[in-house]
């Protein structure tokens, strides 16, 4: 089985988002970087799904060269691949970028690399568009399963669980099939040091992009207003209890 | 005319549809409504309240996965050259609305708290990052798809509501279209208060320093009739389990307090809580981040602070038992 997984490097913001002075990105000056949450655990999915059938993985991002850092990362937890679609134009809405990420598919399928599992993750941390994985599925003719907590594959057919409201839909699919993914479908490992040795060893394929035409166009961001409040101290150490339940008691929480 | 989609359970409408009809009536276009499956036709009346003319009632089988809905809401929208089909922020709302753009090759912008016509255009607001960052946007062409955020406008019903015609069709679902398909629902049957519906949310982070620390979360959320929720720095150590994460990429929640502890106010933590109707902090460091957002707070251990809180309750109880 061939198994892609698609990831996207974003910041990592603190308890604060500042916005750049032309107010189109994040100041990123004082920040690390990552993959979303939900993608970090597609592509533990994607190598644990190797490790259980057999086969090979493959790491895909569209982004700068310092993207780099995370197709290393997957590498690392012992993913086979990488390939970086290369861009430093900014603008990549989610159907420019669904476009690009098809496109390299296509090459892939030509040079003999059919892929039977595409995993994405449910929405990017940044841009939440909640679609890149759907459009892709359905530019390559795929069923699509979003918002995946479990997966099971099967000879030639998937089953996914996903969580709603009082318990789990189970849904089934033919492979090959796209699956999107949110955190807690597993606990991601992290890498080991063999492993991150290993990683920087191995090649990045690179596909330069040409820059995109957005049909959905930032105008700007901004960081919304903010609830800030000046806290009561209620007291420091365990002599603060009364203080609290005499809060308790007052919100109702705890009967007089 | 204006599609929205209205999901509902059984035939009521669902809060956060009511939402989304609220803010597509600001849209300046008449509205139908579009709903699916076994009472869908009474959901439509339902919704009359709230500005819709008409209603297509679609009717779909059990089996049927988001996919093949937005199959119809796509055919719908093109037979009535819709400008717009709406839908409210939820999975369900996102994963039809991406469908139905990839299929009408449109665009679907998410999570919009704003949204105004300007010729063949739209200017939107629109949450980034769970909502702790806002993004002014413009998107033009035939159609546009969009979800309303959460909670971004209040439901609001019309004061003069018109009975709605409600048509109803079965679609030609394709081969395709059944390619996905819901084989199952398995309930959860544990009878524990949901996180996202608890009154009172005992939350833990990194200060809690490991699994075992939580007993004293666990003894005070007891004692309380409370839920205990914690931060992602504590699902990825795998101390707990992410079911109980708060935050962007986990559970939102809503009480009518949030006790946080150990927890330092990371911005996709936050998110997760803003629906808290107060914010209790316990923190060893008086300079936390999360502070400048709390109501209350008690600046020490909380392996110290939350046993003494557990013991006072306990003991005011004892001493004095409210009366029946
Ligand atoms: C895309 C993305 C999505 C994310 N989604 C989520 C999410 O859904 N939910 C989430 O929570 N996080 C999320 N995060 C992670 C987030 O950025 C933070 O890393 C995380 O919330 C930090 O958890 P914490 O506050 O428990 O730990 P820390 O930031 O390490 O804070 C620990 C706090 O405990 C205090 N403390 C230490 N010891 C004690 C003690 N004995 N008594 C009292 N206080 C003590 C410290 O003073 C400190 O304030 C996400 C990150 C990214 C990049
Ligand atoms: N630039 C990108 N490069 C690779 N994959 C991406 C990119 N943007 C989005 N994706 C994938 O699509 C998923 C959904 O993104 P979105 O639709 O933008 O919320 C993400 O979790 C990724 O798996």
């Amino acid at each position: 089985m061939n198994v892609l997984v698609c990831v996207k490097r974003v910041p990592a913001p603190g308890s604060r988002i500042v916005v750049t002075d032309d107010a189109l990105d994040i100041d990123t000056t004082h920040l690390g970087f990552t993959m979303s949450p939900h993608e970090e655990c597609a592509v533990e999915e994607a190598v644990r799904q190797i490790e259980a059938h057999g086969g090979s993985s493959v790491v895909l991002t569209l982004g700068p060269e310092a993207a780099v850092e995370q197709l290393q990362h997957a590498l690392a937890i012992g993913i086979d691949r990488a390939i970086l679609l290369e861009t430093d134009a900014t603008g990549w809405d989610a159907i420019a970028t669904a476009d690009a990420i098809v496109e390299a598919l296509r090459t892939e399928a030509a040079n003999s690399t059919p892929f039977h599992l595409l995993l994405f993750g449910n929405e990017a941390a940044d841009s939440g568009d909640y679609q890149v994985a759907v459009r892709v599925a359905h530019a390559l003719g795929m069923p699509c399963v979003s918002g995946v907590k479990s997966l099971e594959v099967g000879d030639g057919t998937l089953v996914a669980r996903r969580d709603v409201r009082g318990g789990a839909e189970v849904f089934t699919a033919p492979l090959p099939a796209v699956v999107a993914v949110k955190e807690g479908i597993n606990l991601p490992r992290f890498p080991s040091v063999p492993g991150r040795l290993k990683a920087r060893k191995k090649e990045i394929e690179r596909r330069p992009q040409a820059a995109p035409t957005p049909r959905v166009e930032t105008i700007r961001l901004r960081v919304p207003p903010e609830q800030r409040s000046e806290a009561e101290i209620l007291g420091r150490g365990p002599d603060a209890a009364p203080a609290v339940v005499d809060l308790l008691e007052q919100l109702g929480i705890v009967e007089r | 005319m204006i599609l929205v989609l209205i999901e509902h359970d059984t035939g009521v409408v669902e809060s956060t549809s009511l939402q989304a009809l609220t803010f597509a009536r600001g849209l300046g276009e008449p509205l139908r409504g579009v709903a699916f499956g076994d009472g869908g036709a009474r959901a439509l009346e339902a919704a009359g309240a709230y500005g819709i003319e008409a209603g297509t009632h679609i009717r779909a089988q059990e089996s049927h996965a988001p996919g093949a809905w937005a199959h119809a809401i796509a055919d719908l929208a093109a037979s009535t050259s819709s400008p717009a089909v709406v839908a409210a922020g939820t999975d369900r709302g996102h994963e039809i609305l991406a469908h139905v753009g990839a299929r009408a090759s449109a665009p679907f912008v998410a999570n919009c708290i704003a949204a105004e016509r300007d010729g063949d255009a739209w200017n939107l607001a629109r949450q980034r990052w769970g909502g702790s960052l806002l993004e002014d946007a413009r998107v033009r062409g035939p159609l546009t798809l969009l979800t309303v955020a959460l909670h971004a406008v209040a439901a609001d019903a019309v004061p003069d509501a018109a009975a709605v015609a409600v048509d109803e069709i079965e679609p030609p679902f394709s081969e395709d279209d059944q390619r996905v398909r819901k084989t199952a629902f398995e309930a959860t049957s544990t009878g524990a208060v949901s996180l996202g519906d608890a009154r009172l949310v005992v939350g833990g982070g990194r200060g809690v320093g490991g699994a075992e620390g939580f007993v004293d979360l666990d003894a005070l959320a007891t004692t309380l009739g409370g839920t205990v929720g914690v931060s992602r720095a504590v699902t990825s150590a795998g101390w707990r389990p992410h079911a109980e994460q708060i935050g962007q990429t986990g559970e939102r929640i809503a009480p009518d307090l949030y006790i946080a502890c150990g927890i330092s106010g990371a911005s996709q933590h936050m998110v997760g809580c803003r629906g808290a109707k107060k914010l209790l902090v316990i923190n060893t460091d008086a300079d936390a981040p999360i502070l400048a957002r709390a109501d209350y707070a008690v600046v020490g251990d909380l392996h110290q602070v939350v046993p003494a809180i557990t013991t006072e309750v306990a003991r005011r109880r004892t001493d004095d038992p409210p009366e029946r």
